[in-house]
C-alpha cells in the first residue's frame, strides 16, 4: 500500500512538471502581462480588453472567426458521420484498418505540407482547374484557391479525423441487433439513424464537435496561408500583436478573450443542446 | 387451420458453406414451434430469412400464402425478440414499446392504449417510465417482448432470448412464455439450442443439423421415435452404440456387447437406449425385453437425476438411471444385477 502511494507520487512528478512549467506558468505570465498598459509602466489596467470591444476590426474579426469554426464544425460532422458509419458498420474490418491508415497519413506529414498540398491542388494553374480545362469542362480556370471556400477546405481537412475517431469509438458500441430491431418494428433509415444511430453516438459527436471547434478556432496555417484578403481569422489579429507591432500584453489580452470566449461558445453549445460533459468523458 | 408460414425447400449459401439444406417446414397459426439444433446449424439464419435480414438462395418462403421474397424486414407481418433483446437504451420502457406503433402512424390516444395494455399483459404495469438499464434481466426480457407482441404480428420469432438469463429464472420464464403465447394466440417460433426449452415450450419441435432439419415432430414423439441418429442422440440423454454385426438374431456392438433380437429388419450402424429405459431386475415373465447382467462400476448420485454407469457383459459402459426408491437404494458399486430394455425402447439406425 505504501509502495504504492510512492510510485503513485512519482510518476505523478513528470505530469506536474508538464503542467506547472508549459502550461501553467506562461499562462499566469501571460494573465499578468495582459493587464499591463503597452506603454511599459508598471500599473494594472484593463485597457488592453477594452480595446477589444472598442475596436470594430477586433470583435467583427472574433464573430466572424466563431461563426466560421461553427459552420466547420458542422460541416465535419455531416462529412465525417457517414465515413465513420461506413468504416464501423458497412465494411469488415481488415478492410476498416486499411482504410483507417490512409485517413491518419495526413497527419503525419504535417498541416504546414497538406496545406500547400491544397495550394498545389486548388490554384487557378492547379492540378484541379487544369483537369477540368483538359476535359473541356471549363474553359477558364475557376478561382478557388485565397477565399473562403479554400480556407473551409484546408480547416475541414486538418479537422475531420478528430470529429470521425471519437464518433467510431461511439459507433462501436452500438449493437448491430438494435438497428436490426428498429428496422424490424417498421422504422425507416432516417428514422433508425435519428431515433438510434444519431442518439447513441452522440457522446462521440460532441467530443468530437468540441476538438474540431477548439482545432478550428485556434488554427494560424489554413486561415493564413488558403484563405483570401477577407478570410480574417482571429489568430492571425493575436500573431500580428505579437510579431508584427510587438504589442505582447495586447497580444496575450487577445489570447486570453479567445480561450474565455471559445469555452463560453463551447458551454452554450452543451446547454443548448441538453448535453452534459461528464456525460462525453464517459 | 391455414398454415401461416410456409418454407419449401428452402436453401442458403454463403459462399461454399450451406447454412440451410432444403429445407421445408410448415407452422400452423398459433402454433409454438421451437428449431432446436446445436450452434452453428443453421437456425439462425433460418429465422434471419423469415425476418427478411437474409434473402433464401433457393425455394420460397410464404407467409399466409404470400412470397417474402425481396419484402424488406419493416414490411414483413413477423417481429423479432434478438438474443441480446437490443433494447433501446436511450429510450424508457414505455417508450421502447411505443417505438413500433409510432412508425404505424397512430394516434396518441392509441398509442397509449396499447401500450399500456401490453405492458399490463406481461406484468409491467407502473414500469412505463423507468429507463431500460434499472430493470432486472427477466424485465427487459418482458419489455423485448412486449415491443414486439405489440405490433400484433402473424409470428412472433424468438432468438434465444432466455440464453442470458440465470438457470432459475429461465425455468420461470419458460412456463410463464408458454402461458403467454397460450393466451394470446400468436404463433411463436422459438429458436434455441437447449432441448429442455424447447421440449417444454412447444407444440412442434424442428430439429436441425447442418442446416437441415432432421425431425419435425411433437416433443413427446421426438422423444420417443428419434427419426435419425442426430435426433436420438441430441434430444434427451442416450446410450450410443456402434454395432459391428448381427449373428442370428443377436447384435454385438463393437466393445463385444451382446443383445438379442432389437432390429430385425436391417444391421444397423448405431443403436441408441434411453438411460432411463433400463428396468432393474425386471421380472421373469416379462415378453419382448432383452436382459442382460451388470457390474455396477460408479453411482453418480444427483436425486432425482441419479445415475449408475455399469459395465455389461464385462465390456460394455452403460448408463442408466437410477430411481431414489426403497428398493434400489442399497445397490452399491461392484454389485451385479440384472437389467432388461424393451425391444421397443431400442432405436437403431444406419449412419
Amino acid at each position: 500500500m505504501q509502495d504504492n502511494k510512492k510510485a503513485f507520487y512519482f510518476l505523478l512528478i513528470p505530469v506536474l512538471l508538464w503542467l506547472v512549467m508549459l502550461i501553467i506558468l506562461p499562462h499566469v505570465d501571460l494573465f499578468f502581462s495582459s493587464f499591463k498598459p503597452n506603454s511599459g509602466e508598471d500599473t494594472y489596467t484593463l485597457e488592453n480588453y477594452l480595446i477589444f470591444f472598442q475596436d470594430k476590426i477586433y470583435w467583427s474579426t472574433f464573430l466572424y472567426t466563431t461563426a466560421y469554426a461553427i459552420g466547420v464544425t458542422l460541416l465535419a460532422f455531416i462529412v465525417s458521420f457517414p465515413v465513420a458509419f461506413y468504416l464501423v458498420k458497412v465494411i469488415s474490418p481488415k478492410h476498416a484498418a486499411f482504410l483507417m491508415l490512409m485517413l491518419l497519413i495526413p497527419l503525419w506529414i504535417g498541416e504546414l505540407v497538406t496545406i500547400y498540398g491544397w495550394v498545389i491542388l486548388l490554384g487557378d494553374k492547379g492540378a484541379i482547374n487544369e483537369s477540368l480545362i483538359f476535359l473541356g469542362i471549363i474553359d477558364t480556370p475557376i478561382t478557388m484557391l485565397y477565399t473562403n471556400f479554400s480556407m473551409i477546405i484546408g480547416l475541414l481537412y486538418m479537422s475531420m479525423l478528430f470529429m470521425i475517431i471519437p464518433i467510431m469509438t461511439t459507433l462501436e458500441s452500438l449493437d448491430d441487433a438494435q438497428i436490426e430491431a428498429a428496422s424490424d418494428l417498421g422504422a425507416s433509415k432516417f428514422t433508425i439513424f435519428k431515433s438510434i444511430v444519431i442518439p447513441h453516438s452522440m457522446p462521440g459527436i460532441i467530443n468530437g464537435s468540441i476538438i474540431v471547434f477548439m482545432l478550428v478556432i485556434g488554427d494560424y496555417l489554413a486561415p493564413n496561408i488558403l484563405g483570401g484578403k477577407s478570410s480574417l481569422w482571429f489568430t492571425e489579429q493575436i500573431y500580428n500583436q505579437f510579431l508584427s507591432t510587438f504589442n505582447w500584453n495586447q497580444g496575450a489580452a487577445f489570447g486570453f478573450l479567445l480561450l474565455i470566449i471559445s469555452s463560453a461558445t463551447i458551454w452554450a453549445a452543451l446547454r443548448l443542446s441538453g448535453q452534459k460533459l461528464e456525460k462525453v468523458e464517459n | 387451420m391455414s398454415n401461416i408460414l410456409e418454407i419449401k425447400d428452402m436453401s442458403k449459401f454463403f459462399d461454399d458453406f450451406t447454412a440451410a439444406d432444403s429445407v421445408n417446414l410448415s407452422v400452423k397459426e398459433g402454433e409454438f414451434v421451437s428449431i432446436l439444433g446445436p450452434s452453428g446449424c443453421g437456425k439462425t439464419t433460418l429465422l434471419r430469412i423469415v425476418a427478411g435480414f437474409l434473402e433464401e438462395s433457393r425455394g420460397e418462403v410464404l407467409i399466409k400464402g404470400k412470397n417474402m421474397k425481396s419484402v424488406s424486414p419493416e414490411n414483413r407481418p413477423v417481429n423479432i425478440v434478438f438474443q441480446s433483446l437490443a433494447l433501446f437504451p436511450m429510450m424508457n420502457v414505455y417508450e421502447n414499446v411505443a417505438f413500433g406503433l409510432k412508425r404505424k402512424k397512430l394516434n396518441k390516444q392509441e398509442i397509449e392504449k396499447e401500450v399500456l395494455s401490453m405492458l399490463e399483459r406481461v406484468g409491467l404495469q407502473g414500469f412505463e417510465k423507468k429507463k431500460i438499464n434499472e430493470l432486472s434481466g427477466g424485465q427487459k426480457q418482458r419489455v423485448a417482448i412486449a415491443r414486439s407482441l405489440v405490433m400484433k404480428p402473424s409470428i412472433l420469432l424468438l432468438d434465444e432470448p432466455l440464453s442470458a438469463l440465470d438457470r432459475k429464472l429461465r425455468e420461470h420464464m419458460k412456463v410463464e412464455l408458454k402461458e403467454l403465447q397460450r393466451e394470446i394466440g400468436t404463433t411463436f417460433i422459438y429458436i434455441t439450442h437447449d432441448q429442455s426449452e424447447a421440449l417444454v415450450m412447444s407444440d412442434r419441435v424442428a430439429v436441425m443439423n447442418k442446416g437441415f432439419l432432421e425431425q419435425v415432430d411433437t416433443p413427446q414423439n421426438l422423444y420417443r421415435n428419434p427419426k435419425t441418429a442426430f435426433v436420438a442422440g441430441f434430444v434427451g440423454e442416450n446410450n450410443r452404440f456402434e454395432i459391428v454385426r448381427k449373428e442370428d438374431k443377436e447384435i454385438i456392438t463393437k466393445s463385444g456387447m451382446r443383445i438379442s433380437r432389437p432390429c430385425l429388419e436391417f444391421t444397423p450402424d448405431v443403436m441408441y437406449i434411453r438411460p432411463e429405459a433400463f428396468m432393474l431386475e425386471p421380472s421373469k415373465d416379462m415378453e419382448d425385453i432383452a436382459v442382460m447382467e451388470a457390474e455396477i462400476k460408479t453411482i453418480l448420485f444427483d436425486g432425482a437425476n441419479t445415475k449408475m454407469s455399469v459395465l455389461v457383459d464385462s465390456r460394455e459402459e452403460v448408463l442408466i438411471a437410477l430411481q431414489q426408491n426403497a428398493k434400489f437404494q442399497t445397490l452399491k458399486e461392484g454389485d451385479v444385477i440384472k437389467i432388461g430394455v424393451a425391444y421397443d425402447n431400442i432405436k437403431c439406425y444406419k449412419e
